[in-house]
C-alpha cells in the first residue's frame, strides 16, 4: 500500500475529526451556581448577551436554551434550591439575533404543548431575522403536571409523545417547504409581489393534527430550521435517527459515548441518511485550574457550590421517597430504609428503581465514611472535563477522535462568566491542534455544522 | 410643554397601510423579510421621540376578505410572528415602546404571557401587547382543533355569538396573562445563601384561572416583567369589542372618522364597566403627508389607480400637510382622546412625515415631547407601575 486517503492518526495528511461545540445557558438545573458572588443575573438580557458574545467570540456553532413549562415541584411545593425561573427562550433568541452575527440560536420548545402552524412560523421567523442561525430542540413531554398550564391538559400518552414530536416535525418542514424559493417577486410593474403558484397550499390529516391552509412566511435561509433532539429511550433515537440533525445527549464516559455514538448512526441508515447528516453533541461541563491540582480543587469548590446542605437534603429526599429534613446533610446516612410507595419529586425526570440506588448508595457512604453532603457530591455528575486547558483541550478531542461524540454542548456552571475561561484559554489550543474553526466559514448554522441545506419540495 | 402632551404611536405593517404602498418608488418590497428593514423604521420612529410602535400579525395570510385568503398577487403577502420580530428589535432600541399583536384564539395564553414578559425583559420595560381574536375559519384550519363558521360581510350580522364567544375568551386570555406577570413578586428571587433557597416560594403564586375555554395552573416560569405588566391595547371598532377593550385593555384604539364620533366614542368607552387606571383612548388615523396637501392627494391616488379601487379603511384617512393634521389631532384631543395611534399609508415616507413633520407641528404647538422622559413605556404613557395582586400578602 502506497498512498490512503484517510491515513490513520499521525501520518502526515490524516485529516482529524472536527469538533462541534455548543454553549448551553446555565439555568434551572442544579449545574447553576448561584450563591458565588460572581454569579448575576438569571433574567437580564445582558447576562445571555455576554454568554451569546462569548460563545461566538470562541467560534462557537450554537447557543442554547432550555425549556421547562412548570416550576419544578419537590413534596408538593415549588422547588426552591436550584435557579427558578427563565424566559421563552425563542424571544430571547431573536433579540440575541441584533447583537451576533454567526452563532446558531438553539431553543427548546415543547411538542406537545405547541401547535405546529404557530410554532413553525416562529421558528422560520427567527431563521429569517437571525439570517440563517435558528434551532428547534425538541423536546416531548406528556405530563399532566405541565398539561395544568395548557389548554389541553394532559392529555398525551407516553407512548404518543414521539408519534406526536415526529408528526409535528414532518408538518413543519410541510409548511417550510410550502413556499418556493422564488416565490416573492415584488414587481411593482406589473404589480406581481407573489408569483402565481408562489405559495403552497397544506392539506394534512394525520393521526394528531388535521391542518388546511397556506403558510405565512416565506422559506427560510437554512430552509429548514436545525432540528435537535434530546431524549434517550429506544423512541427518543429512532425519532432522532429518522429526523434530527443534532442529538443532544447525556453520555458521559468514553465507553458510554461511543455505544450510543454507534447505536445512533447505526439507525441512520435504514432511514437513507448518511452518518454525517446526524451530530451527536453529548452535555459536558467543565473546570479548569493552572495546574490539574488547582483544576480538581475548582472542580469540588464547584460541586460544593452545586451541592448545598439543603440541596444535599432534597436528593436523598427523592430516593428515599420521605422526609428526610430532621438529618443533618454533614452527619452519617440515616439507617433507614426508601419508601417505596413515596413520591416526592414532580417536574424532574423520575429516578427509576430507588431501592437499587439506596443500597449502592449506602455501601459506597459506609465504605468512604462519607457524610450525606459528601456522598451526594459523590453520586451527582461531577464535571465531565477536570483540568489545564491543555488537558481539557486534549480529552474534549480525544473523545471526538474517538467516535465517542461530534462534539458537546459545554453547559458552564456560572452566568454571566462560565464561559470565558474557556473561550479564552481552551478555544486556542483546540484550534491550534486543527480541531476546531479559527474562524466562521460560513453564516449559517447548517454551514457550522456541515449540514445541507434541504431542497425544495418537487 | 403648553397644553396636555399627545401621545403618538406608529402601526408598522408591511410597506403601508395602502394596498398597493409597496408599489410606490419609495417603498423596498424586497426586504419586508429582513431585519433591517424594520430595524430602519423603528429607528426612524424612535428618532421620532414616538411613545410606542405596533406590529400587525395574524395566524394567517393578508386577506382582503374576512372569511379567508383572497388568492390575490398583486399585495404584501406574508408576515413575520410580531413577537419575535418585536424582540428582534429591542437590542436595537432604547426608549420606544414595542407592541406586537398577538391572537387571543388559537395561541396558548402561557406561552402569549411569558413571551411578552421576555420582550418586557429583552427591551427593559418598553413591551405591549396588542391583543386580538382571530374569527376566520381559514385561521381554525391552520390548528384544526375548533370549527369555526364562515363569516362574510353579508353573514356578520349571524356571528355575534361567534364573535362575541371569541371576545370572551381574549378577556380570559388577557386576565391570565395578567394574573401570570403578577405571579412572581418582584423580589421573590431572593438568593439566600444559609437557607439555600435561591427564591421564597411564598412570593411565588398559583393563579388557578379556569374559564370556559382553558384553565392554567401557574405560576409563570418567567420571573415578573420591568413593567410589572406589559401594557395591554387593543383595536375596537363597536361593542362588544369595547367592552372587552374596556374591561382588559390598558390602551384601546378607536377609529371615528371626524370630531364627533369622537366625542361619542370616548363617551361610550368612558360609560362602561371598568376598574383600575382609567382607559388610555388613541384614535387610529391612516396618514398620508406631504408639504401641500394636494402632492398627499395625489399620491394616495396615484396608489388607488394601482390598485385599482379607491382606498378605504376602518379609519379615518387623512391626506394633507403636517400642520393641518396637528390641528385635526389637537381639535379631537379637545373630545378626550388622548393619544393617536397613526398608520402611515407608505413607508418609510409617510412615516417620515409623521416623525419629522407632525413631531415638529405639534412640538410647535407645546404639545409634543422633545426628549423621552421615560424609560419605560409606562413611563411614556404616565402609567404607573402595577405593585402586584400578592404584594400585601408578603409584606403584612
Ligand atoms: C440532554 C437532555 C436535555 C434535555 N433538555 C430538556 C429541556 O430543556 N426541556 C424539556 O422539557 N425536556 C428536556 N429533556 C427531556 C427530553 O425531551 C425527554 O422528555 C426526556 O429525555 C425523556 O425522553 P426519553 O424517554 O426519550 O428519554 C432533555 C433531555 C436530555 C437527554
Amino acid at each position: 500500500m502506497i498512498a490512503s486517503t484517510d491515513p490513520p492518526p499521525g501520518r502526515p495528511g490524516h485529516v482529524p475529526r472536527r469538533i462541534h461545540l455548543a454553549a448551553h445557558f446555565p439555568g434551572v438545573n442544579n449545574t447553576t451556581v448561584w450563591t458565588d458572588p460572581r454569579s448575576g443575573s438569571q433574567i437580564d438580557f445582558a447576562s445571555f448577551q455576554h454568554l451569546a458574545r462569548t460563545a461566538e467570540r470562541g467560534k462557537f456553532d450554537f447557543f442554547f436554551l432550555a425549556e421547562g413549562l412548570r416550576l419544578r415541584e419537590l413534596k408538593g411545593r415549588i422547588h426552591d434550591l436550584d435557579v427558578v425561573g427563565r424566559p421563552e427562550a425563542l424571544t430571547v433568541l431573536a433579540a440575541l439575533a441584533a447583537v451576533t452575527e454567526r452563532l446558531g440560536l438553539a431553543g427548546t420548545v415543547n411538542a406537545t404543548f405547541n401547535e405546529p402552524y404557530e410554532l413553525a412560523r416562529r421558528l422560520a421567523t427567527v431563521d429569517h431575522l437571525s439570517d440563517g442561525r435558528a434551532a428547534w430542540n425538541v423536546v416531548t413531554t406528556s405530563d399532566a403536571f405541565t398539561g395544568e398550564n395548557f389548554r389541553r391538559g394532559g392529555y398525551l400518552d407516553r407512548a404518543d409523545r414521539y408519534t406526536r414530536a415526529a408528526e409535528f416535525v414532518r408538518l413543519a418542514r410541510e409548511l417550510w417547504d410550502s413556499w418556493q424559493p422564488d416565490a416573492i417577486a415584488a414587481n411593482p410593474e406589473p404589480g406581481v409581489f407573489v408569483r402565481p403558484d408562489g405559495i403552497g397550499t397544506i392539506d394534512h390529516q394525520g393521526r394528531h393534527f388535521t391542518i388546511a391552509g397556506q403558510f405565512t412566511l416565506p422559506r427560510s435561509p437554512q430552509g429548514h430550521p436545525v432540528i435537535i433532539q434530546a431524549g434517550d429511550s429506544d423512541e427518543g433515537r429512532e425519532f432522532a435517527a429518522a429526523t434530527a440533525d443534532v442529538v443532544f445527549s447525556r453520555h458521559g464516559t468514553l465507553d458510554e459515548g461511543r455505544a450510543f455514538y454507534a447505536d445512533v448512526k447505526g439507525r441512520l441508515a435504514r432511514h437513507g441518511r448518511e452518518p454525517d447528516d446526524l451530530k451527536i453533541m453529548p452535555a459536558a461541563t467543565f473546570a479548569l485550574g493552572d495546574t490539574e491540582e488547582e483544576a480538581a480543587e475548582n472542580a469540588a469548590e464547584i460541586r460544593r457550590h452545586q451541592v448545598s446542605p439543603q440541596t444535599a437534603i432534597a436528593y436523598l429526599e427523592q430516593v428515599w421517597g420521605r422526609d428526610m429534613s430532621a438529618y443533618d446533610p454533614e452527619g452519617p446516612l440515616p439507617d433507614i430504609e426508601p419508601d417505596t410507595d413515596g413520591e416526592v419529586s414532580q417536574g424532574r425526570v423520575r429516578l427509576d428503581d430507588r431501592l437499587a440506588i439506596a443500597a449502592k448508595w449506602r455501601a459506597l457512604a459506609e465504605e468512604r465514611r462519607l457524610s450525606i453532603r459528601e456522598l451526594v457530591i459523590e453520586v451527582t455528575g461531577r464535571q465531565s472535563f477536570v483540568g489545564t486547558p491543555e488537558t481539557v483541550a486534549g480529552r474534549i478531542d480525544a473523545f471526538v477522535q474517538a467516535a465517542a461524540a461530534d462534539g458537546f454542548i459545554l453547559v458552564p456552571h456560572l452566568t454571566p462568566g462560565g464561559l470565558d475561561d474557556f473561550v479564552d484559554r481552551v478555544v486556542p489550543i483546540l484550534q491550534e491542534r486543527g480541531v476546531f474553526r479559527a474562524e466562521y466559514t460560513g453564516t449559517t448554522l447548517r454551514d457550522h455544522l456541515g449540514l445541507a441545506v434541504p431542497g425544495a419540495a418537487a | 410643554m403648553t397644553g396636555a402632551p399627545l401621545h403618538l404611536a406608529v402601526a408598522l405593517d408591511a410597506a403601508g397601510w395602502h394596498p398597493a404602498a409597496w408599489r410606490d418608488p419609495v417603498a423596498r418590497p424586497r426586504e419586508l423579510f429582513t431585519a433591517g428593514y424594520w430595524a430602519k423604521l423603528v429607528g426612524e420612529a424612535e428618532r421620532g421621540l414616538i411613545d410606542f410602535v405596533t406590529i400587525e400579525d395574524a395566524l394567517g395570510l393578508q386577506s382582503s376578505r374576512p372569511d379567508g385568503p383572497d388568492g390575490r398577487l398583486d399585495l404584501v403577502r406574508g408576515r413575520f410572528d410580531a413577537v419575535l420580530l418585536a424582540a428582534r428589535l429591542a437590542p436595537l432600541t432604547s426608549a420606544i415602546g414595542l407592541v406586537p399583536t398577538a391572537t387571543t384564539t388559537h395561541t396558548e395564553p402561557f406561552h402569549v404571557a411569558i413571551g411578552i414578559a421576555t420582550l418586557d425583559h429583552v427591551s427593559g420595560g418598553r413591551a405591549g401587547w396588542r391583543a386580538q381574536v382571530s374569527a376566520r375559519a381559514s385561521d381554525a384550519a391552520h390548528f384544526g382543533r375548533r370549527t369555526f363558521p364562515e363569516v362574510t360581510p353579508e353573514t356578520i350580522g349571524e356571528h355575534q355569538g361567534h364573535i362575541a364567544g371569541l371576545l370572551a375568551e381574549a378577556a380570559d386570555a388577557v386576565e391570565v396573562a395578567r394574573r401570570l406577570w403578577d405571579s412572581w413578586e418582584d423580589d421573590a428571587e431572593i438568593r439566600d445563601v444559609a437557607t439555600g433557597r435561591f427564591v421564597d416560594r411564598d412570593r411565588l403564586h398559583y393563579i388557578d384561572f379556569t374559564g370556559s375555554r382553558f384553565s392554567v395552573k401557574g405560576p409563570s416560569i418567567t420571573p415578573r416583567p420591568p413593567q410589572g405588566q406589559p401594557v395591554v391595547t387593543a383595536l375596537a371598532h363597536a361593542r362588544p369589542a369595547q367592552e372587552f377593550a374596556a374591561g382588559s385593555a390598558d390602551v384601546v384604539y378607536v377609529t371615528p372618522h371626524d370630531r364627533e364620533q369622537a366625542r361619542s366614542v370616548v363617551a361610550e368607552l368612558r360609560s362602561l364597566p371598568r376598574a383600575g387606571e382609567p382607559l388610555k383612548i388613541f384614535a387610529d388615523l391612516v396618514v398620508f403627508l406631504d408639504g401641500d396637501t394636494g402632492r398627499a392627494v395625489e399620491r394616495r391616488t396615484r396608489l388607488d389607480e394601482l390598485d385599482g379601487a379607491e382606498f378605504a379603511s376602518d379609519a379615518a384617512v387623512f391626506a394633507g400637510t403636517a400642520e393641518d393634521l396637528a390641528d385635526l389631532l389637537l381639535d379631537w384631543a379637545q373630545t378626550g382622546i388622548q393619544g393617536y395611534r397613526l398608520r402611515p399609508g407608505v413607508v418609510p415616507h409617510d412615516l417620515k412625515g409623521i416623525t419629522r413633520g407632525l413631531t415638529s407641528a405639534l412640538r410647535r404647538r407645546g404639545v409634543f415631547r422633545d426628549a423621552y422622559e421615560a424609560d419605560t413605556l409606562r413611563g411614556l404613557l404616565g402609567l404607573p407601575r402595577p405593585a402586584g395582586r400578592h404584594r400585601r400578602a408578603s409584606t403584612s
